[in-house]
């Protein structure tokens, strides 16, 4: 099936995100009805919401964090949308940015002409252990869960692996949550838009004000390995290694090509999607990749017809700064074994050859699981408009990627963004 | 062949009584941990169980400072940690275990590569108590 177009062309014609954070006064509707509103808000031209079709949601489980199911006709109603078609969708991590894959297929299809696609995750009403207790429903909860691993724990794994195999500097790691902390520093919409420099500064000023002893870190990278500042979590994973638990949604409004002017006069197009899938990580030939995202990375490039060197710029899974170095190798941009030396000399990030997450990624822009994968269309979308303020990449951009992993890498979602110029 | 038991849960009951299985494909010999069915390689659904000698090396570990919730039960936090890995069997297949008798005061001199064996650990999981795989190292021959 790879190397395949699509039956027709679809285009992105508008979209929205809720802050992303903590919001103990929000459900998961009110997120979305915040992420609706805004895209509602950066629709050009003509748009009535009876022109929606259909509503592809990415949620993970609502039924855990929230005790609600059947989540989407209850956001369709919410949002004035009844009686269209309302479907959920469920792959983990990659719940939002499978809809989406799932919404460009109906558009393609012919059946949809309209197709609104969201994603969304209340995380934060739980207690912390519940919420670690959720997320791990999406390893394996017979092999993998029992043997003691948590989420943080399966990841951390696949780093020392790929820390042995490659021979790397751990302080590659570190190097990644620093270059998304300054993204997100950049981005209103983040939950941490705090550089790891505020972080200290903040740190210091406490323990000035609390009359403790104030920490002597020289650099950022003194702070990262400061046992006591930046616990360890899983080893070697300490606590800024880890996406945050949030709260928070995201939109996009999908139509079919020959349609797109009558909403904007500045679509963007999906040029090429992909997706995989695989079993838990101890059954997988590599622990130092997740294969699931180079295939669908692969499925992607080919029908796009382009390779990695076209890409300007993308959005990636950096659930834990590991996934970020892995994912950089399997979407082409560097070699296998060489992601952690480009993470280290600054290759991804804005300045770089192949700047990944300028949003801040999952790490510093947080992470509400459903909402992430179509959050980074987001991202996608404000950088082709020249609309993402000081974190704006230079020059002109002609295509985009995105890749959301769901578990460890059970799921792998890829799309491919074009704008036409 | 009579009454072959491949369900995912029938691995348990093997540790109860101190046996790593899996199977192998009766089609192209490919062996599966845990065991299944449909072997994932060439899809023939005839299979056989077979038993693991329980000898492998670490393949990758982590050492966990923040527990899952019945991890916490058992007693392990951050001034407790444990350590987890992934096992490559002498016989191939990879399997996911808690990994003891490890000094894990300094993770970075772990080794990957280390040799282990099978051993099993009683935890309480929900109401029961029950025994679940672990490895440790293996004396060197």
């Amino acid at each position: 099936m790879t190397g395949t177009k699509l039956a027709r062309n679809v285009a992105v014609v508008g979209v929205g995100m809720s802050k992303f954070g903590v919001f103990p006064e929000k459900t998961s509707r009110d997120l979305f009805v915040e992420a609706y509103r805004e895209l509602i808000g950066s629709i050009e031209n003509d748009f009535a919401p009876e022109d929606i079709q259909a509503f592809f949601m990415g949620n993970f489980t609502s039924d855990q964090f929230e005790k609600q199911g059947h989540l989407a006709p209850i956001v369709a109603s919410w949002i004035g949308l009844s009686p269209i078609a309302s479907v959920r969708i469920e792959d983990a991590c990659a719940s939002g940015g499978v809809a989406l894959h799932q919404a460009i297929l109906a558009v393609a299809s012919g059946q949809y002409d309209v197709v609104l696609v969201g994603g969304v995750e209340k995380m934060t009403d739980l207690p912390t252990a519940e919420v670690t207790n959720a997320l791990a429903s999406a390893a394996d909860t017979l092999f993998e869960i029992p043997a003691g691993f948590t989420f943080p724990g399966l990841y951390a794994t696949m780093a020392t692996a790929y820390l042995d195999r490659y021979n790397a500097d751990p302080d590659a790691l570190a190097r990644v949550a620093i270059k998304n902390h300054a993204n997100g520093a950049l981005n209103d919409k983040a939950q941490f838009n705090q550089t790891i420099q505020d972080v200290m500064a903040g740190k210091k000023a406490k323990a000035i004000k609390k009359g403790t002893l104030v920490p002597t870190w020289e650099n950022e990278m003194e702070f990262m390995q400061d046992p006591k500042a930046n616990p360890m979590i899983a080893w070697p994973l300490r606590l800024f290694d880890c996406s945050p638990i949030s709260d928070g949604a995201a939109a996009l409004l999908l139509v079919s090509e020959d349609l797109a002017p009558k909403f904007t006069q500045h679509p963007i197009f999906v040029a090429g999607v992909g997706q995989a899938s695989d079993g838990a990580l101890a059954e997988r030939n590599s622990l130092t990749e997740i294969s699931s995202a180079s295939k669908a990375a692969q499925q992607a490039y080919e029908m796009a017809g382009i390779s990695p060197e076209h890409i300007d710029f993308a959005e990636v899974h950096d659930c834990f700064t590991i996934a970020e170095i892995m994912a950089s190798e399997d979407i082409g941009f560097f070699p296998r074994g060489e992601g952690w030396k480009a993470a280290l000399e600054g290759k991804t990030a804005r300045t770089g050859m192949h700047p990944i997450n300028t949003s801040g990624g999952l790490k510093s822009k947080g992470h509400p699981v459903g909402a992430s994968g179509i959050a980074q269309v987001v991202e996608i979308w404000k950088q082709f408009h020249g609309l993402a303020g000081e974190r704006q990449l230079p020059g002109e951009l002609k295509y985009a990627l995105t890749h959301n992993v769901g578990g460890t890498g059970q799921t792998a979602v890829v799309h491919i963004f074009e704008q036409r110029n | 062949m009579s009454e072959l038991k491949l369900e995912a849960k029938s691995f348990f009951d093997y540790i109860e009584n101190g046996v790593l299985v899996g199977s192998r494909c009766l089609n192209c010999g490919h062996i599966s941990l845990p065991q299944r069915y449909i072997c994932p390689k060439c899809k023939s659904d005839q299979a056989e169980l077979i038993e693991f000698s329980g000898k492998g090396k670490l393949a990758a570990f982590t050492v966990i400072y923040v527990p899952a919730t019945e991890m916490l039960a058992a007693g392990y936090d951050a001034k407790h940690p444990y350590m987890v890995g992934i096992v490559a069997l002498d016989e191939g297949p990879r399997i996911s275990a808690q990994i003891v008798g490890m000094d894990l005061s300094d993770p970075q001199k772990i080794m990957i590569g280390t040799p282990l064996k099978m051993t099993s650990l009683d935890r309480v999981m929900g109401e029961a108590q029950k025994k679940v795989l672990a490895f440790e190292p293996a004396e060197m021959e």
